[in-house]
């Protein structure tokens, strides 16, 4: 039987399900993928979850999926014919890439990042580039030179950020998949916000070649999917080690899923009361302890714990990151690409007025934050002792690993916040990372699954693991999925 | 601690290479006024004789194989320039 693929209902499918299908010949990836261009244009006034979109391109990739599909040569992918979406902090060769800043619009990229190049060898049909916050600063997508992202739950909220546009996009069914990065939170706090699944594998085990770079140690790529074996075999493809990529690292297990039909009878899950903060919503604390009791019904023991180290992390990646993006983002001089040099008598202030021009107000407040931790008199109080800090926590999660196989947290202290209702409170914003950034501080993997509602919003819950523990994320966060009904549910849009 | 001074701003605006105007200039000393004096705790924690942490993935010194690629081509990497003088990028005089 044919799919009636004009059906919305259809375009909320799970990859595999869509993979599924153009194996029994039911559909084919060209008249999905222009399925999803109708949607797409359909849903963007509402939403702006795109950047660029690129239907030729689309069209042709999804025709040379169908051969692929056909001929099984060279042999398909998870992701072959998919329709997915990478965040425009990607490289991607012949196409604007502008990270949402007015400083890099028009700018157009002669080579694709490691992973976009991966994606296109997997078969995968990119069809557009994400919308986000501003060089990914920000946790509302509010930064964009490029207007917000509308989240699909409600649109009078954020979505999320940095990863909004990606997040909105897998929620609204206008991708499959969509592809982002996390520094602090930035693709596991929008999946929560949008009701869709989101991770941060370990540090290392995606290739940054080719991301225009935040915070260097702290950055990942991952995937934003709607179910958790759709984000496992994402990562099967999208991870490894590059050599372009030195802090790139082979993972030291062969399959992200390798796990995920397990279930978790047995297992010590420890809960950090540290992240149960004063200022979490009602809502969300009530369906964080609903997770935590069907965890327990799994056969998991689920066992308070105490990091306090915790309540420092905020400090110190508001340290670190703005520093890393500080020395980042000096090679945006006005003279290699991007916003140009005005008529000015001196190339220093040609520099100076083109990045004052280029960079919107989070994006210069994070670079001073950065510049004043690194300059002289301050590095030691500032930069260094953060770097110190940033030892002690990695320790606490390391001696946490000893007693557990994975924390659990809520993913976000609140559900999507209005649009407007924080952005001229700096502080306040960046509060809204308190529970994802310890994770990128000490390199962890972290999957953020949707686990409730809180007034018709979408709730999410953080699994974390020790280094290198993806694949036990994966499986807790599997059998979560399969005994609960939260990522069936999706916005009425 | 202290709040910012103005005068702090604007050096630190000289060492970023980023132009504020006076307004832009009088929020960045209130806002990072506010975000410093929230990350005063830190200096309550015990950091003697630890080391430092650049990153986490304990890789040091990563080499690789010296061999030979072709590069990218000279006119894809200038087409993004925003004002260029044939293979050359033009910038305005570096001395006034």
């Amino acid at each position: 039987m044919k799919t009636q693929f004009t059906n919305s209902e259809f375009y909320f499918s799970t990859a595999r399900e869509l993979r599924a299908k153009f194996d029994a010949r039911e559909i084919s990836s060209v008249e999905v993928t222009k399925g999803t261009l109708d949607r797409i244009s359909k849903l963007e006034p509402t939403l702006n979850s795109f950047i660029t979109i690129t239907p030729e391109i689309a069209i042709k990739s999804a025709e040379l999926a169908d051969q692929r599909l056909a001929s099984s040569d060279p042999e398909p992918t998870a992701l072959t014919g998919v329709p997915v979406m990478v965040k425009d902090n990607f490289s991607t060769e012949g196409v604007e890439t502008t990270a949402a800043s007015n400083i890099l619009k028009g700018y157009i990229p002669p080579y694709d990042g490691s992973v976009v190049k991966t994606l296109k060898d997997a078969g995968a049909v990119i069809v557009g580039k994400g919308n986000l916050d501003e060089f990914a600063m920000g946790s509302s997508n509010e930064t964009s030179a490029f207007g917000p992202v509308h989240n699909p739950w409600d649109i009078e909220r954020v979505p999320g950020g940095s990863s909004g546009g990606a997040s909105a996009a897998v929620a609204a069914g206008e991708v499959f998949i969509a592809f982002g990065s996390d520094t602090g939170g930035s693709i596991r706090q929008p999946a929560a916000f949008c009701g869709v699944v989101g991770m941060k594998p370990t540090y290392g085990l995606v290739s940054r070649f080719g991301l225009i770079a935040f915070g260097s140690s702290l950055d990942q790529i991952g995937p934003i999917t709607r179910s958790v074996a759709d984000c496992a075999d994402s990562l099967n493809i999208v991870s490894g080690r590059d050599q372009r990529d030195s802090t790139s690292v082979s993972a030291p297990f062969d399959d992200f899923g390798r796990d995920i039909d397990k279930g978790i009878s047995g297992m010590n899950i420890g809960v950090p009361k540290e992240y149960l903060v004063d200022g979490i919503e009602s809502g969300v604390r009530s369906a964080f302890e609903t997770s935590l009791s069907t965890f327990e019904q799994l056969g998991a023991n689920i066992i308070e714990t105490s990091l306090p180290l915790t309540d420092h992390a905020l400090a110190v990646y508001y340290i670190i990151a703005p520093s890393e993006a500080s020395a980042n983002l000096s090679r945006y001089d006005g003279v290699k690409y991007g916003l140009g040099a005005l008529d000015t008598s001196t190339s220093a202030q040609a520099t100076q007025e083109a990045r004052g021009a280029g960079f919107g107000d989070e994006v210069k407040r994070r670079i001073f934050l950065g510049t004043y931790a690194l300059s002289a008199g301050y590095y030691d109080a500032y930069y260094k002792k953060a770097q110190q800090v940033r030892t002690l926590i990695r320790r606490e999660f390391s001696s946490a690993f000893e007693q557990f196989d994975a924390l659990v947290t809520p993913t976000s202290p609140s559900t999507a916040f209005k649009i407007g209702e924080k952005i001229n409170d700096p502080f306040r914003m960046y509060m809204n990372d308190i529970c994802t950034i310890p994770v990128n501080i000490a390199g962890l993997p972290s999957i953020s699954v949707p686990s409730g509602e809180s007034d018709q919003l979408p709730v999410g819950l953080q699994i974390i693991g020790p280094q290198f523990g993806d694949p036990v994320v994966i499986r807790i966060a599997a059998e979560y999925e399969r005994s609960t009904i939260w990522h069936k549910s999706h916005p009425l849009i | 601690m202290e709040p910012l001074t103005h005068r702090d701003v604007e050096h630190i605006s000289e060492l970023a290479y980023v132009k504020l105007s006076d307004q832009e200039m009088e929020e960045m000393r209130v806002h990072l006024t506010d975000i410093l004096g929230h990350f005063a705790s830190l200096s309550t924690v015990d950091t003697d004789g630890v080391e430092v942490t650049g990153h986490t993935t304990d890789a040091y010194s990563v080499m690789r194989k010296d061999e030979p690629f072709t590069p990218m081509d000279q006119e894809d990497v200038l087409r993004n320039a925003p004002d260029r003088d044939g293979e050359f990028l033009r910038v305005r005089p570096v001395f006034e």
